[in-house]
């Protein structure tokens, strides 16, 4: 699939400041409200996760981007506090709607903090802006594309809920990278190298169709979206809903057989 | 908080040898895509996976089980937090503790495991020779050192024969896996139930000391298994080498490459007789001592570690100490030999551990032992040597944030379970749940508090095969399926009486118990233990009494608990108790599978 510029997916802490020193970036940070009144990145927005996913219709993620003072031409940058994958939802939403100007930071606000780098707890107020929107269907799976899709021979569909949970029950024919194998303690996504050579090792080859999923709202996966497109592979989807929705329409479920496998876990 | 933690965390200690070699990583990468592209035939493939340390996983061939070597069971605090991170990135979350010093990483899919062999490498760590018919990790005991009766630490030379044997061309192809055992003393080891083990011992020589070994041979557990024999009074420590050298050639020359089932070197011994091997091996010996270079040594390393008590952290200093100290302190920590300082061992449930608790034992490594780094024990646990008596109430502080305060290490409150059937080929019954169950229920009970039960154990394979070590325990349990009808359920098979220390000896069978009544049972020996024991006897003491035809109470021999507790085995019908015909962690109807077993491959 064709992508009309090339894409930045994440952004490195001391390029973003520079960023907002030229004042040339909206900051977009998806914690809840109240973590982010207490501090945040200077400059940012504030879109929590939850209040985006209670409506992600196009016509009002237009609202609430707009409303942010974003429009076509304005860089975007997303940051949460987990491990990239909040942000990595609210990221691949604005992506979906055709903004292509959206990055990721490359590391947590938590990891941003103990940089040391410079954070505020003033709340900026933003002109609305008029943003275009062009959906970009290339970039998302539904569970009817889905069920088609995998049949095909060049198509993957991966997994990337932890192991335990992918053992327990999974879309038949997924292969699972858990969500912590795609980042590190420092940053949120692998260093390029090693994430292709893991894929390589998966026998995953960069012409292939990749479809995500995780368990409900398309977090992890949406992070797993990003690491693919971190090493440039070209056709990637994110199937939104997820296993929660899989399950609710009654679709094949597969499950490793024989093995009491959660009793070795300490948890 | 993390920021707090840097501050104050003491240095780490760093591993001082590296075992790791990354290009196996790499080679191991390239032969799964040959493999994966019908390049190298499946048997191929399975002799290099387990060379390489990746075992096979129960019923699929997508997975294999990564078994980390902890060389003599030391492990450092940044070995400890890699792999917690692997275990979050590949594994299930959590580590598995095994009862011969490795750690295991459970249900990692094939192509992920040379990930994990590079990772492993930036720590020093290797998989190599952990499975497949080499020499397995070499242990010394989690006391040495530290131990009261020892003669002298045998950790230097159980690290030199690790160093020596690794990857070396003499232990690739032997007819079975192989096992070096190093312990302190008679009471702490298990000297005699592997192929080679070793206890420290000295004499005097022209009024010099000598340093040299009790050597015993052939033992080991498993489907059929043996006490080993003493090869000579005194092995000076110049013949270690030497001796090693010969039986592993003898094993390689001379032992069944036929028959799979036999192939372990116990079984050479039993049917060539012990006199013979013995001759052998002393005759071997003499040709290995002359015809070796001069220069082929093992490299001892016998500098003290630096010990040096870590800087207490102001942080929960002058807090009153936590409940359940004592309980602690009496049933997890031994007294070391050197003064002010005791050994705490920490029971996890089975060997599990989550990755957050691994990252929290590398801290308390940093924190509390003046040796700066842990051990893992014979028992599925990780020992904390060297922790000074001040710092014992602080260190329990920690360990109860991190849920790893449970009491009764040390007693028969912290059973051994294999991973059954939780990951296991060849396991008939989830063991592996079954030991968590007991040693809950023990908890509840408090009976790790009980100073009769202190010194006796409880050891739980899923199948007849010796991984949970139930034949030297003195309750043991080994799985297997039993029907009412047509309907099946989990049966144990219960024997008394095992053990590993000077007085050695395989447990004897009982009966079988249905898994669902194993801690009614459990419950039930005690019981009558407590009715008929003397005034100064312990649960063991008791039990060793009653196998060695010694007692004269009510029970005088193993069979006498049969009357006592078959009415506590009677299988009900199905529509009785539906639950009887269940294993733990599963609802379903319980039936026997098992896929191809690898410990032979």
């Amino acid at each position: 699939m064709s992508q009309e510029k090339p894409m930045r997916p994440t952004i490195d802490a001391d390029s973003l400041r520079s960023e907002i020193r030229d004042k040339s970036v909206r900051v977009i940070d998806v914690r809840k409200e109240e973590e982010y009144k207490k501090n945040h990145i200077p400059t940012s927005a504030n879109l929590p996760l939850a209040a985006l996913l209670s409506d992600d219709s196009p016509e009002r993620v237009k609202k609430l981007v707009q409303s942010l003072g974003v429009d076509d031409e304005t860089e975007v940058v997303v940051y949460d506090d987990t491990f990239g994958a909040l942000a990595s939802r609210v990221a691949w939403t604005l992506q979906y709607l055709g903004h292509s100007k959206v990055s990721l930071l490359d590391v947590t606000y938590g990891k941003w903090n103990s940089l040391g780098l410079e954070t505020d707890t003033k709340v900026p107020s933003f002109e609305t802006k008029t943003l275009s929107v062009n959906l970009h269907p290339e970039i998302m799976a539904t569970a009817d594309y889905l069920e088609k899709a995998k049949e095909k021979e060049n198509v993957i569909l991966l997994d990337n809920r932890e192991r335990l949970n992918f053992l327990e029950q999974h879309i038949p024919g997924a292969i699972n990278i858990p969500y912590r194998t795609l980042g590190t303690q420092e940053k949120i996504l692998k260093p390029k190298t090693e994430m292709k050579r893991i894929l390589e090792n998966r026998g995953i080859s960069s012409n292939a169709e990749i479809i995500t999923y995780c368990g409900s709202v398309g977090t992890l996966s949406g992070l797993a979206y990003y690491a693919l497109k971190s090493v440039n592979l070209p056709n990637v989807k994110l199937y939104v809903q997820s296993f929660k929705e899989w399950k609710s329409l009654n679709k094949p479920i597969d499950k490793q057989e024989h093995a009491n496998y959660w009793d070795l876990s300490a948890e | 908080m993390t920021a707090d933690l840097k501050q104050s965390m003491p240095d780490s200690k760093l591993p001082k040898i590296n075992w790791a070699k990354v290009e196996e990583a790499e080679n191991f990468a390239k032969n799964v895509k040959l493999y994966r592209q019908g390049k190298i035939d499946k048997d191929t493939f399975r002799r290099f996976r387990l060379q390489h340390g990746a075992y096979g996983t129960r019923m699929t061939d997508d997975y294999a089980m990564v078994r980390i070597k902890v060389p003599a069971g030391e492990i450092y605090p940044n070995q400890l937090e890699k792999i917690a991170q692997l275990s979050e990135t590949f594994s299930i979350g959590s580590a598995h503790i095994s009862t011969r010093q490795n750690i295991q990483l459970h249900w990692i899919v094939l192509e992920d495991v040379s990930e994990i062999m590079r990772s492993l490498a930036e720590v020093g760590l290797t998989t190599r020779e952990a499975c497949g018919n080499t020499v397995r990790n070499v242990m010394c005991s989690p006391l040495a050192g530290v131990c009261n009766d020892e003669v002298f630490d045998p950790t230097p030379y159980a690290f030199a024969t690790a160093k020596f044997l690794l990857r070396n061309p003499l232990n690739q192809n032997l007819p079975r896996k192989f096992k070096f055992n190093f312990t302190c003393c008679e009471k702490h080891g298990m000297a005699r139930i592997v192929d080679v083990g070793l206890i420290p011992q000295s004499r005097n020589l022209e009024g010099k000391t000598q340093r040299g070994f009790k050597i015993f041979l052939g033992g080991g557990l498993g489907n059929k298994s043996f006490v080993g024999h003493q090869l000579e009074e005194f092995t000076p420590e110049e013949d270690l080498l030497y001796t090693s050298i010969a039986v592993l050639r003898i094993f390689d020359r001379m032992g069944n490459r036929k028959n799979m089932a036999r192939n372990r070197m116990r079984y050479l011994v039993d049917e060539m007789g012990w006199d013979k091997f013995q001759n052998l091996i002393l005759k071997e010996r003499s040709i290995v001592r002359a015809t070796q270079s001069v220069i082929v040594k093992l490299d001892v390393d016998s500098a003290p570690n630096e010990i040096k008590r870590p800087i207490a952290i102001s942080d929960s200093d002058g807090k009153s100490i936590p409940d359940g100290y004592s309980r602690w302190y009496k049933t997890t920590t031994y007294k070391q030999k050197q003064d002010g300082y005791r050994s705490v061992f920490i029971t996890l449930e089975a060997g599990d551990a989550t990755a957050n608790q691994l990252y929290a034992l590398a801290n308390i490594a940093r924190q509390f032992s003046a040796e700066g780094f842990a051990r893992n024990g014979f028992s599925q646990e990780i020992v904390f040597r060297w922790v000074s008596e001040d710092d014992l109430p602080r260190m329990y502080a920690k360990l109860l944030e991190v849920g790893l305060a449970n009491p009764g290490s040390l007693t028969m409150a912290s059973p051994v379970g294999c991973s059954g059937t939780t990951s296991c080929n060849l396991a008939l019954t989830n063991s592996h749940r079954l030991a968590k169950e007991i040693q809950r229920k023990f908890l509840e009970l408090k009976l790790d508090e009980d100073d009769d039960l202190h010194d006796s154990t409880i050891k739980i394979s899923g199948c007849p095969n010796s991984c949970g070590q139930h034949e030297i325990s003195t309750i043991g349990f080994y799985g297997g399926g039993a029907r009412v009808g047509k309907d099946m359920y989990p049966n144990y098979q219960m024997s008394f009486g095992g053990r590993a220390d000077g007085d050695s000896m395989l447990g004897v069978n009982c009966m079988r118990v249905p898994v669902k009544r194993v801690i009614p049972v459990i419950l039930k020996i005690i019981e009558i233990f407590k009715k008929n024991k003397k005034s100064d006897d312990t649960f063991a003491s008791w039990i060793n009494r009653i196998v060695n035809g010694k007692e004269n109470s009510e029970i005088k021999t193993v069979n006498d608990f049969k009357k006592i507790l078959s009415p506590l085995v009677m299988p009900p019908t199905k529509e009785e108790d539906k639950d009887f015909f269940t294993d733990y962690g599963d609802d379903t109807s319980y039936h026997t599978m098992t896929g191809k077993g690898e410990c032979a491959a």
